[in-house]
């Protein structure tokens, strides 16, 4: 009997065969899905974004739904809409496709504030009000949502108080020169992802995503977590500390890092290891830091608080 | 510190608070401990305390602990009153006073006891284990040996411990953590006890006035003789002083310890003479090469210090009379080392007018047989070298005997010695030798002192014992000056030669550690090892009083330091102390518990290879960085960073894995390349 941690491994590995050499974009996707949070993965187009996201969801044995995001995307084209229909004189509710358990929001950035607020007020409530009447959305309910860097043409960039909804961001980039050939020997990627297996059942990511709140978070390494928000709110290398809710998604991320790990606490190094997918983009340069990337900003804080003796 | 003052605290808030004034009660083992504590600091006092005192304080204390076990009520107030006032009745009535050691240590003893039947609660707990402290210094009045500190410095240990029971106040509680902080108090009171010893500036004489009878029961020359004083003496096994030698020690002959000078004789007994002291030594003619040496002089609250004939110079604070005996200005209280310098072979200068007339005197009417024997031997020969020779012939050629058991002897003393007895100890062949050479015109003085002591091959040293008491003579001679007759030389050569062992026949009177050979020989060198030891106890902390501070302190280098400099010397490494301890303080606050002490050693282990942790670096990656640079220290690596993890940032801390954690941390080397 395969446990729990068996099979969070297996649907590493499974994902793994379709998005080569990625292993550590894919625990950290796994892992923000286990905290209960959103993914925002940046990257250039082609990068394997979609394929990540379509993979998850078949192992996982999830929902999928894909939104395309353009700048002429409303909000009711996400969310759905009521319909009257003239057979029943009613107005009925035509669900819109966020109502699955894995959205992958295509280039997000591409639609308009409007739209782009709507989907994350429903990423943040679980539900979505439509003419005054709230809707649950089904769980769990995951988004992932994929971004063009910033400096391309035609793009509103997420504010940054919309950025802070996403526990974590991460980037795939280019696969290694191994990974590469392998993707080109191989078979078409549609082929492979129609292929693979369901690993674990919806009831036991559920499971899961409760074990992930039952790891072990010991009073020193509260401290550690405390001292980097410390001292990314005191010192002035930073605009702007980080904020509470990056703090307890910090943990989260943490817990579940470990979880895959197969460990019941957490130690500083999972911490350290998820620290730039979650703060990487709610950190922000102060005035003398400016030039600063934000992978730098992460660093520089990283090495700045020592672990509490 | 921290878990028993919780401990207190919860404790008052519930039932055991007496009626009166909210205090709490000591707990019956809190009483135990009281107890013992106090029967151990009393221990030592049981052989000189009043017969009745002893049984009646263990009785009281024994009465005390079954009154704690079966948690009985204490007696009451009037039973006390009348138990302090018969107490003090009866110290008064052993002594005759209340004043002085034995009377205060007495009253103070029978006052524990007394406070040991009312204490109830935790004020006088606190006050009892205070008198507690001032019963074990007490015990310092009486001996300052090594056995009696180590034995009171366990005391003073268990005496924390108690301190600590009453005040944590719960019941069946092990002995052992309060017994292990008692010691780490103790450990690091070492280091500041050391300081205060060394530069505490000392001033001469005994801090405050002890009672005069303090220095009481002492056993040493007296500074007079009749028949017996000596015999007496030499029954003793005590060490008089030991001494150490610049240069070869001489030979034992040669080893005459000049103490009191005689020259009154009132037929039966000999006394000193009032001399004042002169603060440089009297000059005398050396005929031989000088002799350095230091001694160290067990306390006989006596002024005179020992020196080899004929001493040479003084020890600061020192005089020296005509009669060339050194003398101190205050008694020997504690041991008291002095140097010494002094010509074996020597001639003294004239003689006074008041030292003839002294050195000739007789008592009118006694003794009048030996007086008509020397007048008839100078009316044959007036020469002073003849007439010496003739007594010693008297000695050498009648059947005298050298014992340790002579017949008792009258007034008559001399004539009945020489004429009727003629079996006696030195101090009879002195005396009549004296006797003798002033009757016949030759002024002469009886010496009192030591000859000869036994060599510790251990340390090179030389043990001066009661059992060397010697007396001996000395006559003035126009040609040499005053000049050593040994008579007992005449008698019992062996005596000089090889010590008071090989003289007597009866050796079994003599105390075992003047004896020689033997079966108990090993016995004998196991106690020799021990005064080895002794002596650098008296050198290094008894005989360290002002003078041997000075010479200590200009010895490591600091010149000539007074005691304000001391005193500052004192004050600066107080305070250094001070610092390092607050430093260790604030380093373990920093390292609270033994895993991340434990942690810290190992990264430090690692630091001193050049492997220094980051300050950020998490223990597992820490350890895979250095595996990558050592992978022949993989495993032990990894395991201590994964013990570490797990204990610091696990939910659960068990005590088996923090001391393999510890274990390992311990046994963990880099070897060196």
């Amino acid at each position: 009997m395969a446990t729990l941690e068996d099979q969070l491994e297996f649907t590493i590995q499974e994902v793994g065969t379709t998005i080569l050499g990625k292993e550590r974009a894919i625990r950290l996707a796994l892992a923000c899905l286990l905290a209960r949070g959103h993914l925002l993965i940046e990257d250039l187009p082609g990068m394997g974004k979609t394929t990540l996201a379509h993979a998850l969801a078949r192992c996982l044995g999830l929902q999928y739904q894909r939104i395309q995001f353009t700048s002429d995307l409303l909000p009711a084209d996400i969310l759905g809409a009521a319909v009257y229909e003239r057979q029943k004189e009613t107005f009925v509710f035509h669900p819109g496709p966020i109502f699955a358990q894995l959205i992958l929001a295509d280039e997000i950035n591409r639609a308009t504030p409007k739209t782009q607020s709507a989907l994350l007020e429903a990423m943040e409530e679980g539900q979505v009000t439509i003419e005054g009447e709230s809707r649950e959305l089904p769980k769990p309910f995951f988004v992932i949502a994929t971004q063009n860097p910033a400096y391309q043409i035609g793009t509103f960039p997420l504010p940054e108080s919309q950025l802070d909804r996403f526990l974590m961001r991460i980037e795939l980039g280019y696969p290694d020169v191994q990974a590469e050939r392998m993707l080109l020997e191989g078979e078409d990627r549609r082929e492979v992802l129609a292929r693979l297996a369901i690993s674990m059942a919806p009831a036991q990511l559920h499971e899961a995503q409760a074990k992930v709140a039952g790891v072990h978070a010991a009073p020193p390494l509260l401290d550690y977590v405390q001292a980097l928000l410390a001292f990314s709110r005191q010192s002035n290398r930073f605009r702007g500390g980080l904020s509470p809710r990056a703090g307890l998604g910090l943990l989260r991320a943490a817990r579940a890092w470990a979880l895959l790990h197969r460990r019941g606490h957490v130690l500083p190094e999972d911490v350290q290891t998820v620290l730039p997918a979650v703060v990487g983009h709610r950190l922000h340069p102060g005035d003398d830091n400016l030039e600063q990337s934000s992978a730098a900003l992460v660093e520089q804080l990283l090495n700045a608080v020592a672990l509490p003796a | 510190m921290r878990f028993w003052r919780r401990q207190h605290n919860s404790l008052s808030s519930t039932s055991l608070v007496s009626a009166k004034g909210g205090e709490s009660l000591l707990t019956p083992i809190a009483s135990i401990w009281l107890t013992l504590t106090l029967a151990l600091a009393v221990a030592p006092h049981a052989n000189e305390l009043p017969i009745w005192l002893t049984p009646a304080f263990f009785v009281i204390a024994g009465w005390r602990a079954f009154i704690a076990i079966r948690k009985q009520p204490l007696p009451p107030r009037w039973a006390l009153l009348t138990l302090a006032l018969l107490a003090t009745a009866g110290v008064l009535v052993s002594y005759r006073t209340l004043f002085g050691r034995d009377p205060g240590v007495a009253l103070m003893t029978a006052m524990a006891a007394c406070k040991l039947l009312e204490t109830r609660g935790l004020r006088d707990g606190v006050a009892l284990v205070f008198l507690g402290y001032l019963l074990v210094m007490s015990n310092l009045l009486y001996s300052q040996e090594i056995p009696m500190v180590a034995y009171l410095l366990g005391v003073v240990t268990l005496m924390l411990v108690s301190q600590m029971v009453i005040h944590r106040q719960h019941a069946g509680l092990t002995a052992l953590a309060p017994l292990r902080l008692a010691g780490k108090m103790v450990l690091a009171a070492i280091p500041v006890m050391l300081v205060l010893f060394v530069l505490f500036p000392r001033i001469p004489g005994p801090l405050w006035g002890l009672p005069k009878d303090a220095y009481k029961g002492r056993t040493g020359l007296s500074g007079e003789m009749e028949p017996g004083t000596i015999s007496q003496l030499i029954q003793s096994g005590e060490v008089a002083f030991r001494v150490r030698f610049t240069g070869d020690m001489p030979s034992s002959k040669q080893l005459y310890w000049r103490g009191p000078v005689l020259w009154s004789f009132d037929g039966r007994r000999w006394r000193q003479r009032e001399e004042l002291p002169s603060k440089t030594p009297y000059p005398l003619t050396p005929e031989g090469p000088v002799l350095d040496y230091a001694v160290l002089m067990e306390p006989n609250n006596r002024r005179w210090l020992l020196a080899l004939d004929l001493p040479a110079s003084l020890p600061p604070s020192a005089g020296m009379t005509r009669s060339f005996q050194v003398l101190r200005e205050q008694p020997v209280n504690e041991v008291y080392r002095y140097a010494m310098r002094s010509y074996l072979q020597y001639r003294t200068g004239q003689l006074t007018a008041s030292e003839r007339f002294l050195g000739l005197q007789l008592p009118p009417q006694s003794n009048s047989r030996a007086r008509e024997l020397a007048e008839e031997w100078r009316a044959r020969d007036p020469r002073p070298a003849a007439l010496v020779g003739k007594a010693l012939s008297l000695f050498r050629e009648q059947p005298f005997s050298y014992t340790l058991n002579p017949p008792l002897l009258g007034f008559h003393s001399v004539d009945e010695f020489l004429f009727r007895t003629r079996k006696g100890f030195c101090e009879h062949y002195a005396s009549a030798f004296v006797f003798l050479m002033r009757a016949a015109g030759v002024p002469a003085r009886v010496i009192t002192g030591y000859q000869g002591g036994e060599r510790n091959e251990l340390g090179e040293y030389l043990i001066v014992r009661q059992s060397d008491a010697h007396a001996w003579a000395e006559v003035w001679l126009e040609e040499q000056g005053w000049t050593r007759i040994d008579p007992t030389a005449a008698v019992s050569p062996n005596r000089i030669q090889q010590g008071i062992y090989a003289a007597l026949a009866d050796t079994d009177t003599l105390p075992f550690l003047a004896r020689r050979g033997g079966d108990y020989e090993w016995l004998r060198r196991l106690a020799l090892n021990w005064d080895a030891l002794n002596i650098q106890w008296n050198e290094w902390v008894l005989a360290y009083g002002p003078d041997r501070q000075k010479e200590f302190l200009s010895g490591l280098g600091f010149g000539a330091v007074d005691w304000r400099e001391m005193t500052i010397a004192m004050v600066v490494t107080l305070s250094g102390l001070g610092a390092i301890f607050i430093i260790l303080r604030w380093r373990s606050r920093q390292l609270p518990d033994p895993v991340a002490r434990a942690w810290q050693q190992f990264c430090d282990r690692l630091a001193r290879r050049g492997l220094a942790r980051g300050s950020h670096e998490g223990p597992l990656d820490f350890s895979e960085r250095v595996v990558a640079q050592h992978p022949e220290l993989a495993g032990p690596v990894r395991d201590i960073a994964r013990l570490y993890a797990a204990l610091r940032y696990g939910p659960v801390i068990s005590p088996p894995a923090v001391r393999r954690l510890q274990r390992q941390v311990r046994r963990f080397h880099i070897r060196h390349h």
